[in-house]
């Protein structure tokens, strides 16, 4: 655990002692802001629930494009600028490496939904909404966010550079995102397979409504942990090259 | 694969009876390593990344600070340790990259071509530093630079093909490299022809080379496959020959190298 957390740490040091990490957040802040206004606050009255709803619909699609932005560096950039033979070097597991490289992502993950509490707040306290909801809303982003860096991590674990592992993780992702379209077009088995792989309408809507389904909650982790699996599964190959 | 970086398809590499497969980490945590190109974070400061490295070799934070001055008094690095990596010169940089390597107080430290990139004076302030360390725990240096070499180490081992060839002090080397020939360097004063048909006459000299000096002398480079210094210089002498010096060769590692290697390859 502590060869965990001393990678953790440095890398989530690493996001924000830089002009990178804050630059992220302010884009982020920025869509999450301008979607809240432009979607959320409509001029049209709305039960506060049903904006809360459609913040979380929004601010989870902005984590994901943000895990994949701040995933693509994990491993990709250590590649590049030569370091990856310090953490190859240790005497630490590929697992721990890639538990640690995933929980910096996610601690960053953390810090930028945290900054994004200022909307829920507003309407928590101009309207009127549970704070379950609320705290079940940022539960599902969690969860979202988790399945989106573990995705990111592994295209970073099999990729030689940044920009690959970008376009990599994101074609993922986007799929992941757009399964519940290809379900429409799809026939049996796959129309119920993709209906059941789809981020947004099916896995995180209960979320975003203020409620828990276990199924939903493991289906993210399910696919965390197979996706770190993998993750691992490279690191542990490039050693037999 | 001696980092632990590879895993061998096939044989076994251990250190003091640790193998590298069966204990991975243990292995792992008894070696540092310093590639061509230093890896450093360099938005970190020396002393921030040393700290770093230290803990991610297995070391305690403690063990660590207690140990940083240390390796900062060895690597000449006391002076920058606040300052930030990516500030530091190419020199100084290598010189972290070394301090990485030791932090954590391993039995072999691996230096891959330590000089290269380094100015004159970069280079001997390097070798003060690789000294230090000879001192501390074992140095394993790969480098192409044979003259570093020379200068550096007290052991050398010839690769050639993958394959140890030879290994031991510079002047066992010589010695194996040399066992069946004699190089030798003459001043001597002469036409050419002269030179050509006494040397063509003694059996045993297998090639010669002849440059003119100052003063109507000639140096002239004679390699035999065996010592029959006697008879050269008797056949020199007898076709008119004026021999005023004969020298044989001190043995430069560089023809050490090729002399094993090309031997090996044969």
């Amino acid at each position: 655990m502590r060869g965990i957390l001393l990678v953790a740490r440095r890398d989530f040091a690493a996001y924000v002692n830089t002009i990178w990490g804050w630059l992220i957040i302010a884009v982020a802040l920025f869509l999450d802001g301008v979607l809240f206004h432009a979607l959320a606050l409509t001029s049209t009255a709305q039960y506060s629930a049903d904006v809360l709803s459609k913040f979380f619909f929004n601010s989870g699609g902005v984590a994901l494009g943000v895990g994949v932005v701040v995933t693509m560096r994990l491993f990709a950039e250590e590649r590049q600028t030569g370091t990856m033979v310090l953490l190859e070097s240790s005497p630490l597991s590929d697992r721990q490496l890639v538990l640690g490289k995933y929980l910096s992502a996610m601690m960053f993950m953390t810090l930028l939904h945290v900054l994004t509490a200022y909307m829920p707040a507003m309407i928590f306290v101009n309207g009127k909404v549970g704070i379950e909801q609320i705290a079940v809303g940022y539960l599902g982003i969690m969860l979202m966010s988790s399945a989106g860096v573990a995705i990111g991590t592994w295209a970073s674990s099999v990729s030689r550079n940044q920009i690959l592992a970008a376009v990599l993780g994101g074609m993922l992702v986007l799929l992941f995102v757009l399964c519940h379209w290809l379900a429409k077009v799809s026939d049996a088995p796959f129309k119920e397979l993709f209906a059941n792989m789809a981020f947004y309408a099916k896995q995180f809507a209960p979320f975003e409504d203020g409620r828990v389904n276990t199924e939903n909650v493991f289906y993210f982790l399910s696919v965390t942990f197979g996706f770190l699996t993998l993750a691992t599964q490279a690191l542990t190959a490039r050693r037999w090259e | 694969m001696l980092a632990g970086l590879v895993i061998p398809t096939a044989g076994t590499v251990t250190i003091n009876g640790t193998d590298l497969v069966a204990a991975n980490a243990e292995f792992r945590s008894q070696i540092g390593y310093l590639p061509e190109d230093p890896p450093l974070y360099r938005e970190m400061t020396v002393s921030e990344f040393l700290l770093y490295v230290g803990q991610l070799k297995g070391r305690s934070e403690a063990a660590v600070v207690a140990e940083l001055p240390r390796v900062l008094e060895t690597c000449q690095l006391a002076h920058v340790q606040h300052r930030v990596i990516q500030e530091l010169s190419h020199g100084y940089r290598k010189r972290v990259g070394i301090a990485q390597a030791i932090i954590h107080r391993p039995q072999l430290v691996i230096l891959d071509e330590p000089i290269s990139g380094l100015d004159p004076k970069q280079i001997v302030e390097m070798r003060q530093v690789v000294r230090a360390l000879g001192k501390q725990c074992t140095v394993l240096i790969s480098s192409h630079i044979l003259a570093e070499i020379s200068e550096t180490c007290d052991r050398i081992l010839v690769l050639n093909g993958g394959r140890i060839v030879a290994q031991g002090q510079e002047s066992e080397l010589a010695a194996a490299a040399h066992t069946a020939g004699t190089r030798l360097t003459l001043q001597i004063r002469a036409d050419r022809s002269l030179v050509e048909g006494a040397l063509r006459s003694v059996s045993g000299v297998q090639k010669w080379d002849v440059a003119e000096e100052p003063g109507g002398l000639l140096k002239l480079h004679v390699a035999m496959d065996s010592d029959q210094r006697e008879s050269l210089v008797a056949a020199l002498v007898t076709a008119g020959v004026g021999v005023r010096r004969m020298v044989e060769d001190e043995s430069e590692l560089e023809s050490i190298f090729l002399g094993l290697t090309q031997g090996a390859s044969a």
